[in-house]
């Protein structure tokens, strides 16, 4: 055996250097994601802070968001907001979690090999597509139908829009949570003669009821954030009045942003685009602390199993 | 991987792998005629904090089959791993003491894992071939190397070393997932000889064959042993008894502070001596079958 | 509670045994519990075929009858005429773009799977990323108008395809990040162990057993967040695609289009889907929605069946 040296186990410097350019170029791509966010919240922050220090803060809290006449009801976004959200959790709460149960406790494998990617489709159907359907099928032959003082245009059909868009991710982040309860507990608790429904909401629900929670904010995370269904199917003029009637038209703060934009031309004033930003940056705020809630949440799942 | 034994004055700072030897004389035969490959000296692993096995002194002699008996969680597989560098992929792992290869120290700055690793291949404790043909998992190793000539025949020379040759030619191009578990193993080293190692270690090698396949290896790493050194950890007594010529037994200690085991090796010698009449009750205790 | 009524005189154990044994079968409440839980996955189940068959109803008045017109039109005021072209190429393009963003997402992944130290900066990566995937869709466009068209509007040419494509690919990066990421972690450990035992340096275990053994799942969640960007409308409303009639006329594959303000498919499709339900144009807007879930589908089969070709090679 040739006495081996140092030199030999250096390695080859290419290969060496090749490996760090590529962990570099690595983790530049990682890092982005920070840039992206220092972007996010520096494109919403300066704008945000300009509409503050330009607009009479009294009309947050009055009754019309109408830009163009200096008035920023940010209440009456709130208020719609609030509206769709709720009527989209009535919806999509107990559809989601049925579905989760079914698929989790009750359906045998093949059964749910089958269903599931079905309701994944409902999760890949682009949300424009779900606010047309609100205004040619929910409004008219559901809304309008069952009540009648609802117009075409309602923040009720945006809500049941904005529900259907909602129940797969409440079906599959409960459905995560459910399967992630250990088989041990299930069986205790048939080896004590329970039943397969005591089993279901006695057992596994509260086990698992930090993923629900997680669920159902994630779901009201993603209710208040979409915009598509609310544009189409809840009116979309540039200006409304707060109210809390789910039968009258509406704008969220979302399709607040949306119609802003559409309807700006070079002749609008600072403000009116400065409060795109203002409006932005409270979505955001919301759904960010919205998120944050829910991750706490889904990791008291993952820390529990 | 910091290196205090070198500032102790116990040790002097040149060529640490001759002046050892009357310290730890027990493990160095005099009358082998076989040289040292590796000596570890006073060699600790800490995962973060914890010390996972402490005070590791042995010399590991060419040509040789030392295993590493002990029972569970004594810090076998962590010493093995140090040998070739895999314990660099774990984060928080980290090494004192001293460990020479050659001479050389394992642990030097200027030392790259990946050149040791190519040079102290690895068979581990599941077979773990890859999602690839029998005859790309063999060539994997040379292939990076950058070798390109006379594949064919490097790939058929490294298979018949494993006794795996005449099961597998006729087909090569199928996938190494189809074949049983012993021939996997098989096919495991014979992916370490490919890249034409100096050291194979072995991670409890058969814990996952039945004992027709554990045979089959057993018998081939006493094949093997005249071109390569040969460390292999092992759960099973007899199966050090049979093919090593060294043996080192690991046992673990509570720490008082708090509840955790360190590993620590107890008593490394000839395997003949260590089955026979060892020299610590412990060693007596664990190979007599009254512990462990 | 069947099963604790007590048998009374006059029968052997035998029969009480087999009497409480089968008594279970007529747990009423059960029974409605799971009736209740089916129709709840039916209702979810039956949303979707309402809603294609509601989408064909109006889409059938255009579709198949006048396909060639409405791919190949323009966006004219006559309903009868108007047509998709230039929705389908700014599509298109913001299709491309999201998709050049994939290395991006996917080196993202490797790093924070296979390279990141435990350390406190990569936590913060990991949750930022989880963050950016719950801000909503109209925020990224907000980001969009103010950084790419207005502050580097030298660069994008305004509101033009390439602002609207980054936008986009932003906007589902951290989808592809965290797809490709589970998938990354699905790759075992033994297969890495075995090639760094073999000397293979960290990138060349990635390159030759990581990726290869997460790309199934890595394409999988590539495609789900392709048909999410050729979905999303908010976002390019934000940055400025125009619901009317562009005033180039530029060749479907031709790179001056990137220039140029544009339109896409969604936006059509919510710009037609305003107009009177008897117009024309809402029907108009059904079959631009059949269209662009015909894309999305024919993206997602794809994804499966390279998916399956991937897992066959698995072995």
């Amino acid at each position: 055996m040739a006495a081996i040296t140092i030199d030999d186990l250096r390695g080859n410097p290419r290969r060496l250097r090749k490996e760090a350019v590529v962990k570099n170029v690595f983790r530049s791509a990682a890092g982005l994601s920070i840039l992206i966010s220092i972007g996010i919240v520096l494109a919403l922050i300066g704008r945000t802070w300009s509409f503050v220090g330009e607009v009479d803060l009294g009309t947050l809290w009055g009754d019309n968001w109408a830009p163009r006449s200096d008035q920023f009801s940010l209440k009456a976004l709130l208020t719609s907001t609030a509206v769709v959200t709720g009527i989209a959790m009535i919806i999509a709460t107990p559809l989601g979690l049925g579905s989760a149960i079914y698929l989790s406790e009750y359906a045998k494998p093949g059964v749910r090999r089958t269903l599931k990617p079905i309701l994944e489709v409902l999760a890949g159907i682009p949300s424009v597509v779900i606010g047309f359907f609100c205004v040619s099928f929910i409004s008219p032959n559901l809304v309008q139908r069952f009540f009648d003082s609802a117009g075409t245009f309602s923040l009720a059909a945006a809500g049941v829009g904005v529900g259907i868009l909602t129940i797969p991710l409440i079906a599959s982040v409960s459905e995560d949570a459910m399967r992630s309860v250990p088989r041990e507990l299930r069986e205790a608790s048939y080896g004590l003669g329970a039943r397969k429904i005591t089993t279901s909401v006695k057992v596994v629900l509260p086990a698992a009821v930090s993923g629900l929670v997680a669920a159902f904010i994630l779901a009201v995370s993603r209710a208040i954030g979409e915009t598509m269904v609310v544009l189409l199917a809840a009116g979309s003029a540039n200006a409304s009045q707060f109210s809390t009637n789910p039968f009258d038209e509406g704008l969220t703060m979302t399709a607040a942003i949306a119609s802003q934009v559409r309807g700006s031309d070079a002749a609008v004033s600072q403000s009116v685009v400065d409060s795109l930003y203002f409006v932005g940056f409270t979505l955001f705020a919301i759904t960010l602390i919205l998120n944050v809630v829910a991750e706490r949440f889904v990791r008291r799942v993952r820390q529990a199993y | 991987m910091t290196d205090t034994s070198k500032a102790t004055e116990t040790q002097p700072d040149v060529d640490r792998g001759i002046s050892l030897v009357p310290e730890i004389g027990a493990h160095h035969d005099a009358s082998s005629a076989h040289p040292v490959v590796f000596d570890a000296a006073d060699l600790s692993v800490y995962y973060g904090s914890f010390r996972a096995v402490r005070n590791v002194d042995m010399a590991v002699h060419q040509h040789e089959v030392t295993a590493f008996i002990g029972p569970s969680g004594c810090g076998k597989s962590t010493v093995l791993r140090c040998f070739n560098r895999m314990n660099d992929l774990i984060e928080i792992a980290r090494v004192e003491g001293s460990l020479t290869y050659h001479g050389l120290d394992l642990y030097d700055r200027d030392v790259n894992p990946v050149e040791v690793r190519r040079r102290i291949g690895m068979v581990f404790q599941k077979p773990n071939p890859f999602p690839k043909s029998i005859y790309d998992n063999v060539a994997y190793g040379p292939r990076l190397a950058g070798i390109k000539t006379d594949m064919d025949d490097l790939v058929e020379r490294s298979l018949r070393s494993a006794a795996l040759w005449d099961e597998v030619k006729d087909r090569l191009k199928s996938s190494a997932m189809g074949l049983s578990g012993g021939q996997q193993q098989r096919l495991c080293i014979a992916r370490a000889i490919a890249c034409g190692p100096e050291v194979i270690l072995m991670d409890e090698p058969c814990s996952a064959l039945d004992p027709i396949a554990t045979g089959r290896i057993e018998d081939l790493m006493t094949e093997l042993k005249s071109q390569y050194t040969i460390i292999i950890v092992t759960h099973n007594m007899q199966q050090a008894a049979r093919v090593s010529d060294r043996c080192a037994f690991f046992t673990t200690e509570v720490n008082e502070t708090s509840d955790t085991r360190t590993g620590l090796l107890v008593e490394y010698d000839r395997t003949d001596k260590i089955f026979s009449n060892p020299g610590d009750d412990r060693t007596e205790n664990y190979v007599t079958g009254r512990f462990g | 509670m069947a099963l604790t009524t007590i048998a009374v005189g006059g029968r052997t154990a035998a029969d009480r045994v087999r009497e409480e044994l089968t008594a279970g079968g007529g747990d009423a409440a059960g029974k409605a519990f799971q009736a209740a839980l089916i129709t709840c996955l039916g209702i979810a189940l039956a949303i979707i075929v309402f809603l294609l068959y509601d989408v064909w109803g109006d889409a059938s008045e255009v579709l198949p009858s006048r396909l060639s017109g409405l791919l190949s039109g323009q966006y004219t005021a006559s309903a009868g005429t108007a047509g998709i072209f230039n929705a389908l190429r700014g599509t298109f393009s913001i299709g491309a773009f999201t998709v050049l963003s994939f290395p991006i997402g996917i080196a993202a992944a490797v790093y924070l799977e296979e390279y990141a130290p435990p350390t406190r900066f990569t936590r913060l990566i990991n949750v930022n990323i989880r963050n950016l995937a719950g801000v909503p869709s109209v925020v990224y466009g907000i980001f969009g108008l103010s950084i790419l068209v207005e502050r580097f509007g030298s660069f994008t040419g305004g509101a033009t395809p390439i602002a609207a494509g980054i936008t986009i690919a932003i906007l589902v990066l951290p989808i592809v990040i965290i797809t490709s990421a589970e998938a990354i972690r699905a790759v075992p450990r033994t297969l890495r162990e075995g090639a760094f035992g073999l000397g293979a340096t960290r990138w060349e275990v990635i390159r030759t057993q990581v990726l290869p053994y997460a790309t199934p799942g890595v394409l999988t969640g590539t495609v789900l967040a392709l048909a999410r960007a050729l979905g999303e409308a908010a976002p390019l409303l934000l940055v400025g695609a125009i619901g009317e009639r562009l005033s180039d006329r530029v060749g479907f594959f031709d790179p001056e289009g990137l220039r140029k303000p544009f339109t896409a498919l969604p936006i059509a499709i919510t710009d037609w889907a305003k107009r009177p339900l008897n117009s024309g144009f809402f029907q108009n807007s059904a079959a631009a929605i059949v269209v662009l879930l015909a894309i999305v589908l024919v993206a997602n089969s794809a994804a499966i069946v390279l998916r399956n070709r991937f897992e066959k090679k698995r072995g």
